[in-house]
């Protein structure tokens, strides 16, 4: 499977998502700087994490004018898979290619830790080798994770299967407590409807390897690759 | 705007005493105009000349069959970690701009230092942070303002390491009344690069252009290495243009660019980032290195406001610029490369045979002063020293004497619940929580335990481990400076050895009051001799580090705070031990000994307020022996996690073990003829809380002894919540949650 990293200015986890696809799931992948104009057809275009143009003006809110997007824009209508990570979910958020919006942290600090998610909707792209109700730890590391969406939208996404992941506690129950930034109904990860965009704050790159806590994230890697 | 005149008040104004006015006068030959009299200020200042440390930091051992680039040569040491690779590294310390600008004042100094290390070659791959404030407790003013320094000092750190996407993995954070008012930001960084990828900051090759990158250059910052180099006072808060304001996105973008450019080493003459003192230091530095000169046009530099004058210009620290001298004929490539990041790259100049730096604005010279001489001729200082006066008193203090029992079990497990719960010893997860600690997907042990690790991945698909800890305990370090400072090698040494490392080399940041008393320099001087003595007993050279003076409060000096640093390396993936508990149905084995020594230690301090008596023994030889055989058991597969025993004493180490890993623990010193107290709490060094399999227990007892390191098995980790210490008399049961509780709270609690 071929995989396209985007890489804008202030991108931080470009190189993290490069490696795993890479080193860990083997896979051939391409850097592609902001500037360019151009994706082919066949790749699965990831949007990292970091912190693009400073975030400065508001999370992905720059981002969103590089050349490189109207050419993600046009893959994702193409249907190819586009999968935003962290930075990369506010971005496609700020795009417009995913419905709500992100906003700074309930408590207003930055969160580094490893959370519990459960997986809603096992029959994504990101998702068939895992099944509804599965738990996985994956970390995050974010100040500007609180998903936030209206009522409506909410609804409206709950009926399309377009919530993916949500923050929920070692008995799998989505509670306040194990929601570690605010998000509206604990969302940790969405899809738009035609289910081939995907946003998460965690980062599955980063649990890829048991080395390093978790392999937990190599599962959306697996199901992409038999989509 | 006409100069002012060079009036004694002037001189006075920028720190020169009337000798090195003289001294200025001699090298010039003629009376320096205002410019030039602030770059001999900037360059002179404790900060960029360590004019009153200099002498003593000589004694450091800087050699070592590792030293790829030793201590003082360039921005930063550089050790080999064999194969092809090497590591990069340096603490720095941004202590007067943090206490009058938390935020900024701790960014910016994790910014500098990030510098430091790309400017080698290096990619930035890990920060540590050591942290010091006055006590957050209470609804004191003091209290108040502190925790407002913490939190802007961590928000800063965060701010700055999380945007710019180096993963902060550890560091250490200590309350204590004698930092109120001057808290301590101590950032280190750590990069790898290949051997042949090691970059100089000479200018060398007449003709060659030097080029100003990254940021344009403003008022901010103005003149901040000399405010670094006096007392804090009242008034500093009038200093707060003397805080550079820091930018990690600009930062990142510089970062990219540079190790971009460094692709092509045929390019690339010398760098040089601009730090303290900014473009005075970093043209005077690589003139004075390459033994050439150098021409600069002031109007050439980027500039973000208008009118400025060269004296603003030349003593500005705007953050997140750096000076490239590129071989001629490479221009193109330079400025291709900086504008794919959207950074400015301006040349300003080019490299002189005539061994001084030339300052212009156009045709006209606004300064002329010889590099060498600048650099390398500051002022140098050997300070009287008085060992401070009471001194031998606080040291004879006996805990046994004034208090000939031991409290009953009741007081004890209280005790020991207050202990887990006092902020210095507490979790400090509200803390590292706001650092990014796993960007870079390297991260192997994070925050909370003995040293962080962080995986290297090398050229032809291998890995290597690098261990990282800093420490110091400043209360051992104001009751005898040179054993505190051992202390601080030993500790530093002992978490990486924890963690499965052999130690290789360290960078020290000695934070000390004003050099001018006499009693402080003792400290320094003693500080100094300790740190050089126990880095020669580990064979760990110091690669660099930084000196801060003149940190007191209006009504005391700091405690004596020589930060210790320590890298280490791990070979082998299977090596790397965590330092929490692993499992249930382990034993539990004590390396060591039970110890003896209550003095300075956290029990006395932090349950009976007292900051009395003598730091424990450090007995060099028998550390080291200690380490030695702990490592060799660590290195044979047989230890499932090794925490080491320093504040707090055993009681401590158990319980951290435990909370960290989420188990119990049965552990039986009813054997012991020694106090309950003394037993738990006493801070004897050379110790350490091994776990192991049942089946291999025998064999690491035998190992350790043979050895000839005291070891017992004192119990084994269980499944059940409950911590448990069977003493002699009674037995101490406290629930994992209740101590848990306490341990993680201690710090939100009062940072909300």
């Amino acid at each position: 499977m071929k995989f396209a990293v985007l890489q804008f200015p202030g991108s931080n986890c470009d190189q993290d998502c490069l490696r795993a696809v890479r080193n860990v799931m083997g896979q051939s992948a391409r850097m592609v700087w902001h500037k360019e104009e151009t994706l082919e057809p066949d790749e699965t275009i990831i949007v990292p994490g970091g912190f693009s143009y400073g975030d400065y003006l508001r999370c992905g809110a720059i981002a969103r004018f590089s050349p490189i997007m109207d050419a993600v824009k046009k893959a994702a209508a193409n249907g190819q898979a586009v999968i935003g990570i962290c930075n990369g979910f506010q971005i496609l958020c700020e795009a417009g290619l995913l419905p709500g919006a992100l906003v700074r942290n309930r408590d207003m600090h930055f969160i580094c830790e490893t959370v519990t998610l459960r997986v809603d909707n096992s029959r994504t792209k990101i998702t068939a080798h895992m099944h509804d109700g599965e738990l996985l730890r994956v970390p995050i590391a974010h100040g500007e994770g609180n998903y936030t969406v209206d009522a409506d939208t909410l609804k409206e996404m709950e009926s399309y299967g377009q919530i993916v992941f949500r923050y929920v506690d070692e008995n799998g129950e989505a509670t306040e407590a194990a929601n570690p930034n605010g998000s509206v109904s604990n969302i940790a990860g969405v899809c738009n409807r035609e289910g081939n965009v995907f946003g998460m704050m965690p980062h599955p790159e980063r649990a890829a390897e048991i080395l390093l806590g978790s392999d937990n994230g190599k599962k959306l890697f697996d199901s992409l690759l038999s989509a | 705007m006409k100069d002012p005149a060079i009036t004694p008040e002037l001189i006075d104004k920028h720190g020169i005493t009337p000798e090195e006015y003289e001294h200025i006068l001699e090298i010039l030959g003629r009376e320096p105009n205002f410019t030039e009299l602030g770059i001999f200020s900037v360059m002179w200042s404790e900060h960029c000349s360590y004019k009153n440390s200099r002498a003593e930091l000589k004694k450091f051992p800087t050699e070592g069959d590792k030293i790829l680039v030793k201590a003082g040569e360039e921005n930063a040491g550089v050790l080999d970690i064999g194969g092809t690779m090497a590591v990069c590294f340096k603490i720095e310390s941004h202590n007067h701009p943090s206490a009058v600008e938390p935020f900024q004042g701790a960014a910016t100094g994790v910014g500098g230092i990030l510098r430091d290390i790309f400017t080698m070659g290096a990619r930035p791959v890990a920060n540590l942070n050591s942290l010091r404030f006055g006590p957050i407790r209470g609804d004191s003013p003091e209290a108040k303002r502190n925790r407002v320094l913490l939190a802007g000092v961590v928000e800063g750190i965060a701010h700055y390491g999380n945007c710019i996407g180096v993963p902060t993995v550890g560091g250490e954070v200590v309350f204590d009344p004698s930092y109120n008012g001057n808290p301590l930001v101590n950032a280190f960084n750590l990069g790898i690069l290949r051997h042949d990828q090691i970059r100089r900051g000479a200018a060398s090759g007449v003709g060659n252009p030097v080029f100003y990158v990254g940021a344009k250059t403003g008022r901010d910052g103005l003149a901040g290495a000399a405010f670094a180099s006096r007392d804090l006072t009242e008034e500093s808060k009038e200093d707060r243009p003397a805080v550079q304001v820091g930018d990690p996105f600009m930062e990142k973008l510089l970062l990219e660019a540079c190790l971009e450019l460094f692709e092509h080493p045929e390019a690339v003459v010398g760098v040089q980032d601009m730090g303290a003192a900014g473009l005075t230091c970093s043209t005077i530095e690589t003139a004075s290195r390459g033994g050439s000169g150098i021409e600069v046009d002031l109007n050439l530099v980027p500039q973000r406001e208008t009118g400025m004058t060269p004296y603003e210009i030349m003593l500005s620290e705007s953050q997140e610029r750096m000076l490239i001298i590129v071989k001629k004929g490479f221009e193109d490539e330079v400025r291709r490369i900086f504008a794919k990041w959207d950074l400015d790259a301006a040349e300003i100049g080019y490299v002189t045979d005539t061994g001084r730096t030339v300052i212009k604005v156009g045709d006209e010279v606004v300064a002329d002063v010889p590099s060498r001489e600048l650099a390398d001729d500051a002022p140098l200082y050997h300070r009287e020293v008085r060992e401070p006066a009471g001194l031998k008193e606080l040291q004879s203090y006996s805990y046994e004497a004034e208090f000939p029992t031991s409290p009953a079990a009741d007081e004890l497990s209280q005790q020991w619940v207050s202990l887990m719960g006092s902020p210095s010893l507490a979790s400090k997860e509200w803390v590292y929580r706001q650092y990014d600690h796993q960007v870079q997907k390297n991260t192997v042990l994070v925050p909370g335990g003995d040293a962080a690790v962080i995986r290297i991945e090398t050229d032809g698909g291998g890995e290597r481990f690098i261990a990282m800890a800093a420490d110091c305990n400043g209360r051992y370090c104001s009751l005898d400076p040179r054993r505190g400072s051992m202390i601080a090698v030993a500790e530093s040494a002992r978490n990486c050895t924890m963690s499965g490392a052999l130690p290789i080399g360290c960078t020290d940041n000695l934070n000390f009051g004003n050099p001018h008393d006499p009693e402080v320099f003792w400290q320094f001087r003693e500080s100094v001799e300790g740190l050089s003595e126990a880095c020669r007993a580990f064979e760990t050279p110091v690669t660099g580090g930084n000196v801060s003076l003149y940190n007191k409060n209006p009504k005391c000096s700091i405690d004596p705070t020589p930060v210790m640093a320590m890298v280490g390396l791990i070979e082998e993936r299977g090596h790397i031990t965590p330092s929490d508990f692993q499992s249930a149905d382990h034993d539990i084995v004590l390396v060591g000994g039970e110890g003896s020594e209550m003095g300075a230690s956290a029990y006395l301090y932090e349950i009976h307020g007292i900051k009395k008596g003598m730091p424990p023994e450090m007995n060099l030889e028998a550390e080291v022996k200690f380490q030695n055989a702990v490592r060799a058991v660590i290195h044979q597969g047989m230890v499932k996690s090794a925490h080491d025993i320093s504040d707090g004493g055993l009681a401590l180490a158990l319980a951290e073990s435990a909370i960290a890993g989420g188990i119990g623990f049965e552990v039986d010193l009813s054997g012991s003829t020694q106090r309950s107290d003394v037993l738990l709490f006493n801070e004897t060094q050379g110790r350490a809380v091994l776990t192991v399999e049942p089946a291999q227990t025998e064999s690491l007892l035998q190992q350790l002894q043979d050895a000839g390191i005291a070891a017992q098995s004192i119990g084994k980790t269980t499944e059940a919540a409950d911590l448990q210490i069977k003493l002699a008399e009674a037995t101490l049961s406290q629930p994992l949650t209740q101590l848990k509780a306490a341990y993680d709270e201690a710090i939100p609690a009062v940072m909300h």
